[in-house]
């Protein structure tokens, strides 16, 4: 409270709202806020640069794209959706503040996303940590031989790479292959005493998707296409993802 | 996919572990997952498994919680962004909803949570434990060896090791 208002001196044109609006169902309701705060009540965001959902929405209403383009605040929502899921109207701020996302500049991006958006297009395997193939076999195997000999009651665990035809294919973040691979094993083993008939895919195995938070269209579809098409290629029923 | 398996009875969590010891757990909800995906049936079935591996007396639910959860800051590439004081301000929220249950373990099923409320853990004092689903999972199964226990407090590490001899170097 106490803050001046915003006051509107010129002519805007809405560009981020009209474009959202074409893109979802009923417009994404963008233009139906009740302006009742639920949103901005319930966001960890909010603050954050000065903003808020209910803010930035508000903005984009009256067609202030450059003030809108020039916070950082599109990075600090994570896109979780509980605006969306409170809000008498259902409206669609995540997809905006995607938008406005895809509208920055890549040069301008955090380059943190960038990175790692770019690592997982070098290989197939997606990894955001540059992981290959051959690395990810390797260090698979490496763990599995270890721990069938050191546990017995696991002599005949599986962790099979690229078999055709199990029902299900597991994604794996690279954080344990890479940093810290006796995490793989819990879920191994409950797989294991699942009897799950299961295997890794060296293509496409890394779970995770920077390109999506850098909102590349082009590039995080060419990674999702990639790693389903490895599943399709196994033959599998199911593409699990892990915890 | 966790509770199916349990009910169906090919995996057998025994929450004896915890019966004396009362070590408190509460649970993060996935956006992905919970609010975003399967809502809240998904969130239930979480709930039955961790309830089978702790022991139902032991687990503290958060408020508020299933699809009407707090994100805890790590998702959208948040972590990964540069701001990392931004991140944490955002995550204080959650960090302060984890403090209110005393737990002192939280399960994060997701792989973003477990980055976000472990880092968050650490700026609040190291107040409580931030630990995989599957750790738990194997712990109540009795399966759980000595290098697969990196994400549990003192009060558990030692607590019904597999093959110990496996963390001798």
């Amino acid at each position: 409270m106490g803050e001046a208002a915003i006051k509107i001196g010129r002519k805007h044109k809405s560009v981020f709202k009209d474009k959202v609006m074409e893109l979802l169902p009923n417009g994404g309701n963008l233009n139906a806020c009740l302006t009742c705060g639920a949103c901005a009540s319930g966001c960890p965001a909010t603050g954050l640069e000065g903003m808020d959902p209910r803010k930035f929405l508000r903005m984009a209403a009256l067609g202030m794209d450059e003030e809108i383009l020039s916070s950082k605040w599109a990075w600090m929502c994570t896109m979780c959706q509980r605006c969306i899921y409170v809000c008498p109207m259902e409206i669609n701020i995540p997809q905006l503040v995607f938008h406005v996302r895809k509208s920055w500049p890549r040069e301008n991006k955090p380059k943190g996303i960038v990175g790692s958006c770019d690592q997982a297009l070098k290989n197939d395997t997606c990894s955001a940590m540059g992981a290959t193939e051959e690395d990810f076999e390797f260090v698979v195997n490496d763990v599995l031989e270890e721990y069938r000999e050191g546990q017995p009651e696991f002599a005949e665990m599986t962790a099979d790479i690229n078999r055709e035809g199990a029902e299900f294919v597991l994604n794996q973040n690279s954080r344990e292959p890479v940093t810290e691979p006796d995490e793989m094993v819990p879920l191994w083993k409950i797989l294991h005493l699942a009897g799950a008939d299961w295997t890794y895919s060296s293509k496409g195995f890394a779970a995770e998707n920077y390109c999506l938070f850098m909102a590349e269209d082009p590039n995080w579809e060419k990674i999702v296409r990639l790693k389903a098409k490895a599943v399709d290629d196994l033959g599998a029923k199911y593409w699990l993802n892990t915890e | 996919m966790y509770a199916q398996w349990i009910r169906e009875g090919k995996l057998k969590p025994s929450s004896e572990w915890n019966k004396e010891r009362k070590i408190k757990f509460t649970v993060q909800d996935p956006c992905q997952l919970v609010r975003k995906t399967l809502g809240d049936p998904v969130a239930d079935d979480l709930r039955y498994v961790v309830k089978a591996v702790v022991g139902e007396e032991n687990f503290v639910d958060m408020t508020p919680n299933k699809s009407n959860n707090f994100c805890c800051g790590g998702g959208g590439g948040f972590l990964q962004s540069g701001f990392p004081e931004a991140r944490r301000a955002y995550g204080q929220t959650k960090a302060n909803q984890i403090l209110a249950t005393k737990a002192d373990y939280c399960i994060t099923p997701c792989h973003n949570c477990h980055a976000q409320v472990h880092d968050l853990s650490d700026i609040n004092g190291h107040a409580w434990q931030t630990v995989h689903l599957w750790t738990l999972l194997c712990l109540s199964l009795g399966v759980l060896g000595p290098k697969e226990r990196a994400y549990l407090g003192d009060d558990l590490v030692d607590v019904d090791v597999f093959h110990p001899e496996m963390g001798e170097e």
